[in-house]
């Protein structure tokens, strides 16, 4: 069988999603046996030409030169998957959407004016069709590997399309909103992480961005009614990494006034 | 070769490191004129968004500055707000502590030494090839690499931005028989983690020698993480609070770079080998044996050696693993809660790469008003160029290609965290003699 040929791409990022690719440890070097990491500057100085099968790319495009590399990217793929929150929605950078980003090159940059940024951090999706969307921040490895997998097999990859909520009751967890009065984003943010911040007896910080069909702006209402949540504290809850998707942007607007 | 007069290294896209880098040397008549490790991460703006944001979600903001060491970033903010609203944690809230950022140490050092730098080393392009060429110690690396990451998991619930941490430490109770379940390959681990380090101080190694500052947190009574007083062997010895009167931004003209420099003096080390420099004592006796045993000891001088220093860490961080957890007793509350006031606070933590410096201004409520972040890839850079003019007499002989693998390899030697480095677009030196 011809081996699958994976590039990854990175924008700006934290690096955090491609890592998964290599803490798939205990399966690293059996996947080579399938796959072929053509383009991947993290893992290999041996870097070969597309096209590609997939592309995996992580990261916000945030420079004149990502805005070109990005569309090459859809050019010399076949498939093009986001992975992680700053690919789907923009991620952390995304904050400076709200802001002025010369006030920002400014504050943190002695010299600004050598400092090339884009006035938004965008998602893939601003610029090219994308095919999948593997949500999180960081995307689960496990759930990076079972998308390959099913690539491999010949199968159209299927990705979570529930709530956290949905893995919280599966898991048999008790719910921190109900019984500790903990705000949650669990109820509007996409499934796929295993619910994994209630099961550290956290509320869900919403890094795997908006399901579904979700309804915002009604979880935000309960915060401020039923939780006593100030407004400004309530648009920070949402104006996090995957603050920028158009769900959470509603209310962070709403709120954050 | 007498007929060649000019030559250059030009690398657009650094392979094997994190994040997105370049370099370019430029030599003329065996003369280094031109040294540039530039830097092309997009810059992500951090200190400016952190501005209004509630001391409570620093930690986890700060860390998606690296994903590879996330929780030096969730532990040097936590460890400054701890100061400022007066928290002092439990000795078994620091354990817990000190394990999950040990967990840390190993998978980055692992992923460092035999992901991105071996291949240097053994002449390959990545560890699939490595995997051929040196099964056993591939195996070896990708088994205490997996453990590292399962011990950041137990206690963080991921590896890659861990969700159980805070100010004050824990949003819950971690479990002693969680921790235990971790030592059920400990036997495995370590012995692999030995001949890790076995196998690393048989790689031929580059001669290079320099003069050297090299600075890091100094333990007390163990080898430096989570504090320490900041001290270099050329008499730096300060409280973390005072860094930034030790050491200075600086930039040369034409370049947007922060470059840290020791005030006055020069370009500085930090990271593993500084660490290991500066605390050898500190390290237990059956790492010293073993580095010994293929005659090493500290002081490292060579920067082709940090692999040494990483890989004696990752052995000393899986033995005092084993230990750390067996004693370890649960806290009798996951967090300690202190009083939010207005002020200023700062904390180093040591990194994989070396110091992390964090600082922060906040109001009455707790709400950011200023921050300031130093990674140790920025404190690195300008010592990468000199590290690299100091060769350039074996740049100017060696085949080209080798010479050119010399270049990169130097700039990995220090395991540049690019993406945390972000503060740092460009540097450009230009050689001062005419």
């Amino acid at each position: 069988m011809k081996k699958l040929r994976i590039a990854v791409y990175k924008f700006a990022s934290c690096d955090g999603c491609q890592l998964q690719l290599l803490n798939l440890e205990d399966e690293l070097l059996d996947l080579v046996e399938h796959v072929e990491f053509a383009m991947f500057y993290e893992a290999s100085s041996d870097v070969k030409p597309g096209p590609y099968d997939v592309a995996f790319i992580e990261g916000a495009v945030s420079t004149p030169e990502e805005e070109e590399i990005v569309r090459k990217a859809r050019e010399e793929s076949k498939i093009v998957v986001a992975i992680g929150a700053c690919a789907t929605a923009g991620g952390i950078q995304a904050l400076r959407n709200w802001a002025n980003v010369e006030e920002y090159k400014k504050y943190v940059y002695p010299n600004p004016e050598w400092i090339k940024a884009l006035e938004k951090a965008h998602p893939i999706s601003d610029y090219i069709k994308v095919d999948y969307e593997i949500r999180g921040c960081p995307v689960s490895k496990e759930q990076l590997s079972f998308f390959i997998r099913q690539l491999l097999i010949g199968k159209k990859p299927t990705l979570p399309v529930d709530s956290v909520c949905m893995e919280c009751k599966m898991k048999g967890n008790v719910c921190l909103m109900v019984t500790k009065g903990i705000p949650c984003l669990g109820p509007v943010t996409m499934a796929g992480c295993g619910a994994i911040c209630p099961s550290y007896g956290r509320g869900c910080y919403g890094c795997y961005g908006p399901m579904i069909d979700p309804k915002p702006r009604a979880l935000a209402q309960a915060f401020v009614k039923m939780m006593g949540l100030s407004k400004r504290d309530v648009a920070l809850l949402f104006k996090s990494f995957t603050g920028w998707s158009k769900p959470f942007r509603e209310v962070v607007d709403e709120y954050g006034k | 070769m007498a007929s060649e007069v000019e030559r250059t290294f030009k690398v657009d896209y650094l392979a094997r490191v994190e994040g997105e880098g370049r370099v370019y040397v430029k030599m003329r008549n065996g003369r280094i004129e031109r040294v540039e490790v530039g830097i092309f991460e997009p810059p992500r703006f951090f200190e400016a968004f952190l501005r209004g944001r509630k001391y409570l979600e620093v930690p986890d903001i700060t860390a998606r500055i690296c994903g590879i060491c996330p929780i030096a970033y969730i532990m040097s903010s936590s460890r400054a707000f701890e100061k400022l609203f007066g928290i002092e944690l439990t000795e078994e809230l620091k354990t817990l502590r000190r394990i999950i950022y040990l967990g840390e140490w190993i998978e980055s050092h692992m992923l460092h030494i035999a992901m991105l730098h071996a291949p240097d080393f053994l002449g390959c392009h990545s560890i699939i090839e490595i995997a051929r060429k040196h099964p056993q110690f591939a195996k070896d690396s990708l088994l205490v690499k997996a453990w590292g990451n399962k011990v950041i998991e137990v206690i963080g619930g991921r590896s890659v931005h861990p969700v159980s941490c805070r100010v004050g430490g824990f949003h819950r109770i971690i479990k002693r028989e969680q921790l235990l379940g971790l030592l059920k390959k400990i036997y495995d681990v370590k012995n692999a983690a030995k001949r890790i380090l076995e196998f690393v101080l048989q790689l031929p190694i580059p001669d290079f020698k320099r003069d050297i500052e090299f600075m890091s947190l100094k333990g007390d009574k163990e080898y430096p993480i989570l504090e320490g007083r900041v001290v270099s062997n050329k008499g730096i010895d300060v409280p973390e609070d005072e860094f930034e009167k030790v050491v200075e931004v600086q930039q040369v003209p034409y370049s947007n770079a922060l470059r840290y420099r020791v005030k006055g003096r020069g370009t500085y080390v930090t990271g593993p080998i500084a660490r290991f420099n500066l605390n050898y004592k500190l390290l237990l006796p059956e790492v010293r044996e073993v580095v010994e045993a293929y005659g090493y000891k500290a002081p490292l001088t060579n920067t082709y050696q940090s692999i040494i220093a990483r890989a004696a860490e990752v052995y000393q961080a899986v033995l005092e693993l084993e230990e750390l957890i067996l004693s370890y007793r649960e806290p009798s509350q996951p967090y300690i809660e202190g009083e939010v006031r207005e002020g200023w606070s700062a904390a180093i933590t040591e990194a994989p790469r070396g110091m992390l410096y964090h600082a922060y201004r906040v109001d009455s409520e707790g709400y950011v008003v200023d921050a300031n972040i130093i990674p140790p890839t920025a404190q690195n850079l300008a010592a990468m160029e000199e590290d690299i003019k100091a060769q350039e007499e074996v740049l100017w002989r060696e085949p080209y290609e080798k010479a050119k693998l010399l270049v990169q390899q130097t700039i990995r030697n220090y395991d540049p965290c690019i993406s945390c480095s972000v503060h740092t677009v460009k540097v450009i030196i230009e050689k001062q003699h005419s």
